[in-house]
């Protein structure tokens, strides 16, 4: 017997074996082996001296970062990689569960490999310079992702970006949006995943064609990056090469490969995986032996979330503004259900959301509820409980997801569902298709700058817009759009391998991983309002001295997308069928499969910036409704109707997610028991049962 | 026979405070009382708004009927202003097993001719019944008419065992008086299809709404009730309530 295999053993008795045992596969284990938890929440324990202690030092520093305008200290001298630091800690002798990015917490690190001039502006902009030589080496000897992308893009692409009808894209900093499976550190230990690797690298010998040279040179980088792994262990004094032996370790070491991707990346969206019943697991064997306590159980996830909520980037001001703060989009998803039909709901998913009370309210990591008819209830009335008390929890349709991804899939960023491990995303940012009707109006001239941006089609010219003739020129202006758009991201995501590859992410995959290209759309609810009152009533076209179409009137009302009106929801989703349809048609990098997300959380706020008046009677600047959300102010009929038009956008079309943002004050939930009295008064009538659930 | 309509005022999809569960309410336009506390006052003209058939509120709720288990609510707007709409259209909701409350102040309840009421009764699964004022006199103050129609048409419906929920609006100064409370607690406990009481602590985020209809705020200046006095105004009335109730079986015995 191997090595390898004796210390495997070892660490996972106790455990029901299976096909985990012989290749790599986590959904193996967890659903041979976690305990399914339907009761209610009673069990768990509050937070601890030392994690009120850690965290008030968290809360301590976050008030200074603040105070110094928002960023405590940066790194400008060492270009940030898995090795590059030594260890940092808050308080060695209080943390459970250790390691920061860089050697001190709140040191944000260097990153310059998605582009030197985004790291220098960072720093610039928080009154820090990046080391000279730093800067030589990475403008004169050492190219990034983003002089690759500016090397390439055709001029109509950088006017497209400028104008902001394709916007947020990836080209300046980490594409991010990918989940390495950070659970297979714990399981297996670095070097049973070395071996594997060198296998995968071992089978891809043979014809050499540009895609296999491609492949094995970043295997090749990720078997690199394992084996920096084992290193960043060391610093913190832990041997990861081999497997995790108790929870307090495979919490450990599932964050030593989080923490790895986060030094060497600094994606939009640096998501988590689907962590809490793997983790369970081991929890559950060392609780049975008496190992720990639930209230050393809650720590260790207590302190684990905390040390999620102080991942940070250096950013610049305008990224912040995009993005209305500082995310960092550490997602986890909970909960869900099995294939099996047996939900995936443990003990643990329920400590992290125990987390929001221990640690109070926050916006990161982003716990997001896996969600299902089929959960249990005790857990349903808890996420609730949840909800109402912090407002922080993220909702998804897992009866939905489930049917394409299976049952261990996760979500990254904040709709985007992939198989973790298995699968990919290349992140698309979006393409405005609110400002693509105006430029449908207006043959291609840009509302704002009254530039040709678009080609030079023919424009409407009538001075009352006709529907028909409106659809007729937007679709052959989206088909412009998408052609551009998918170009550009080929371009991106060309680079973005080439010169800022996430090797220890991706060696955290399988070797032939499912990539979707993922694509999106703002500005949809403008659209549909806007050709159902082009259809509905009456809208006059305002046109400056050139003829530029500038503003609108509009005669008479209309159906407003929100009301579950088919009249213009049924629009909705023609458009959004069209534009995927349209997407569909290109040639996709690394024959990624297209999908499309609905989907702003906050950058609908700029994109409206940048879009002029629009035929709905929206004004220019007014922020664009976030995600697949009605205008704000149209939806009349209250949040079901609402609701029920988002619903109807087909999910096939749209199947890197569609996102809704809503807003309701607790109170208008329901009344809590107090103004309840029915539990009180002792009914004498046969006559009421059945008035109340 | 030509199709009955509806004057409404709007409608709401996800009703959570009209009635158990989560329900689709109906809020119709026009209504004889003016309390003073009122939270809609944009319901209250009685000239047309929306015109709508039983068929197409139907409609909508199939939209949304998924989400809607609680069932249907209508409100006001006085729904008894209404009757045969409402009638004709809690007989389709119940026809096809949708759970139909009725919200009314009964004002308009006719103790002489029960006839009309009788039939919207009958497709009526629950009444949430507004008592706004247990005194008369300070019941006119507050609303411009009398409550004793209002008090007979909860015995009648104590009488004929229809379900019923109490709602009562409780306003510093006006209803918060243990007095008051107790007295309604007391009323309560002569009836026998009281499913719930509904304590409604009073609020004042109608004000914008006065100010844009350009009426002025009768409540100018009262501070909205607290929970914990909205706790207190409870106990009182179910205290009073009980108190009553083991009386009146002390003395049947």
């Amino acid at each position: 017997m191997s090595e390898i295999t004796s210390e495997m053993q070892s660490a996972t008795e106790g455990f029901v074996g299976g096909k985990w045992q012989t290749e790599i596969n986590v959904r193996d284990f967890i659903q041979k082996n976690y305990t399914l938890y339907e009761g209610d929440a009673s069990f768990l324990a509050g937070p601890t001296e030392a994690t009120k202690k850690l965290w008030e030092m968290c809360c301590e520093l976050t008030k200074k970062e603040r105070e110094k305008g928002g960023v405590l200290d940066m790194d400008t001298k060492v270009v940030s990689s898995i090795v590059s630091h030594g260890a940092g800690y808050l308080d060695k002798n209080l943390e459970t569960i250790v390691g920061f990015q860089t050697d001190a917490p709140f040191k944000r690190s260097l990153q310059p490999f998605g582009g030197i001039r985004m790291a220098e502006t960072s720093c610039k902009s928080y009154g820090y310079e990046v080391d000279p030589e730093i800067s030589e080496i990475f403008t004169k000897y050492r190219k990034t992702h983003n002089q690759g992308v500016f090397d390439v893009y055709t001029p109509e692409m950088k006017a497209a970006r400028h104008s902001g009808i394709i916007t947020g894209l990836p080209d300046a900093y980490g594409r991010g949006r990918i989940i390495g499976d950070y659970r297979r550190v714990a399981l297996y230990g670095i070097d049973r995943l070395i071996q594997d690797k060198q296998e995968q690298f071992k089978s891809l010998e043979g014809e050499m064609t540009p895609e296999r040279i491609q492949l094995r040179e970043e295997i090749a980088e990720q078997i690199r990056a394992l084996k920096e792994m084992i290193e960043l262990g060391k610093i913190y004094g832990f041997d990861i090469s081999k497997p995790a032996r108790t929870a307090k370790e495979a919490i450990q070491w599932l964050y030593f490969g989080y923490l790895s991707a986060v030094k060497e990346q600094n994606g939009a969206a640096m998501s988590l995986g689907r962590t809490s019943t793997f983790l369970d697991i081991y929890i559950e064997r060392d609780l049975k032996k008496g190992l720990i306590t639930e209230e050393q159980a809650q720590e260790m996830i207590d302190h684990f979330i905390m040390k999620l909520r102080l991942v940070k980037f250096a950013r610049t001001p305008e990224y912040n503004e995009l993005f209305s703060g500082d995310p960092t989009w550490v997602t986890e998803s909970i909960g869900g259900v099995g294939v099996d039909g047996r939900p995936l709901v443990t003990k643990n998913s329920f400590r992290y959301l125990r987390t929001l009370e221990n640690l109070g309210t926050a916006p990161e990591p982003n716990l997001t509820v896996l969600w299902s008819k089929r959960l249990p209830h005790a857990f349903k009335e808890y996420c609730a409980h949840i909800s109402i008390k912090t407002s922080s929890i993220q909702y998804e349709n897992d009866d939905m997801m489930r049917v394409t991804h299976g049952d261990d899939y996760a979500i990254a960023c904040c709709v985007s569902s992939m198989v973790v491990g298995k699968e990919m995303q290349f992140f698309g940012a979006r393409a405005n298709l609110a400002k693509c009707m105006l430029y449908a109006i207006n043959g291609g001239i840009d509302e704002k700058s009254k530039e040709q941006i678009g080609p030079k089609y023919r424009p409407i010219t009538s001075e009352y817009l006709d529907y028909d003739e409106v659809m007729d020129r937007y679709e052959t202006m989206m088909e412009w759009l998408a052609g551009l758009y998918v170009n550009t991201l080929n371009i991106i995501h060309y680079m973005h391998d080439k010169y800022c590859y996430e090797r220890s992410q991706m060696a955290l995959h399988d070797r032939d991983v499912k990539r979707y290209f993922a694509t999106g759309i703002a500005g949809l609810s403008v659209v549909a309002d806007s050709l159902s009152a082009i259809k509905y009533a009456k809208v006059k076209t305002i046109r400056d001295e050139n003829g530029v179409v500038v503003d609108y009137e509009v005669e008479g009302d209309f159906p407003k997308y929100g009301n579950n009106d088919d009249r213009v929801d049924q629009i909705a989703v023609e458009i959004v069928k069209k534009f995927m349809g349209m997407i569909r048609k290109h040639f996709t990098y690394r024959n990624s499969i297209p999908t499309m997300s609905i989907l702003t959380i906050t950058s609908n706020v700029v994109y409206g910036k940048k879009t002029g008046n629009t035929p709905d009677g929206r004004k220019a600047g007014i922020p664009l409704a976030p995600g697949a959300n009605p205008m704000h102010g149209r939806d009349t009929h209250g949040a079901v109707a609402s609701l029920a038009s988002v619903a109807k956008l087909p999910f096939n079309d749209a199947q890197d997610g569609i996102s809704n943002t809503f807003s309701i004050i607790p109170n208008a939930l329901g009344k809590d028991e107090v103004f309840m009295g029915d539990l009180d008064i002792q009914l004498d009538c046969g006559c009421c049962e059945g008035t109340c659930k | 026979m030509s199709e009955i309509l509806g004057n409404i005022h709007s409608i709401e999809s996800c009703g959570t405070v009209d009635g158990p569960g989560i329900r689709f309410v109906v809020f119709v336009q026009g209504c004889p009382l003016r309390c003073k506390y009122c939270h809609n006052p944009d319901t209250w003209d009685k000239k047309t708004n929306q015109l709508m058939s039983v068929d197409e509120i139907m409609t909508q709720y199939d939209g949304v009927k998924e989400f809607c288990h609680g069932g249907i609510t209508v409100t006001g707007g006085e729904p008894l202003c209404q009757m045969e709409f409402v009638t004709a259209l809690f007989k389709k909701a119940q026809e096809k097993g949708i759970h139909t409350a009725l919200d009314t102040s009964g004002l308009l309840f006719n103790p002489n001719d029960t006839s009309k009421i009788d039939e919207l009764l009958k497709y009526t699964s629950l009444v949430l019944l507004d008592i706004k004022h247990i005194d008369d006199e300070e019941h006119k103050k507050l609303t411009k008419h009398s409550n004793r129609t209002i008090l007979a048409f909860a015995k009648y419906l104590s009488d004929i065992k229809k379900p019923m929920w109490v709602r009562h609006v409780v306003v510093p100064g006006i209803t918060f008086d243990k007095a008051y409370l107790a007295r309604l607690g007391q009323f309560m406990a002569t009836l026998h299809n009281i499913a719930a009481l509904d304590v409604l602590p009073y609020h004042d985020m109608a004000i914008p709404k006065y100010r844009n209809l350009g009426i002025p705020y009768p409540l100018e200046g009262v501070p909205p009730l607290s929970k914990e006095q909205a706790l207190e105004a409870k106990s009182t009335i179910l205290a009073a309530y009980k108190q009553a109730r083991e009386e009146m079986e002390t003395h049947s015995s």
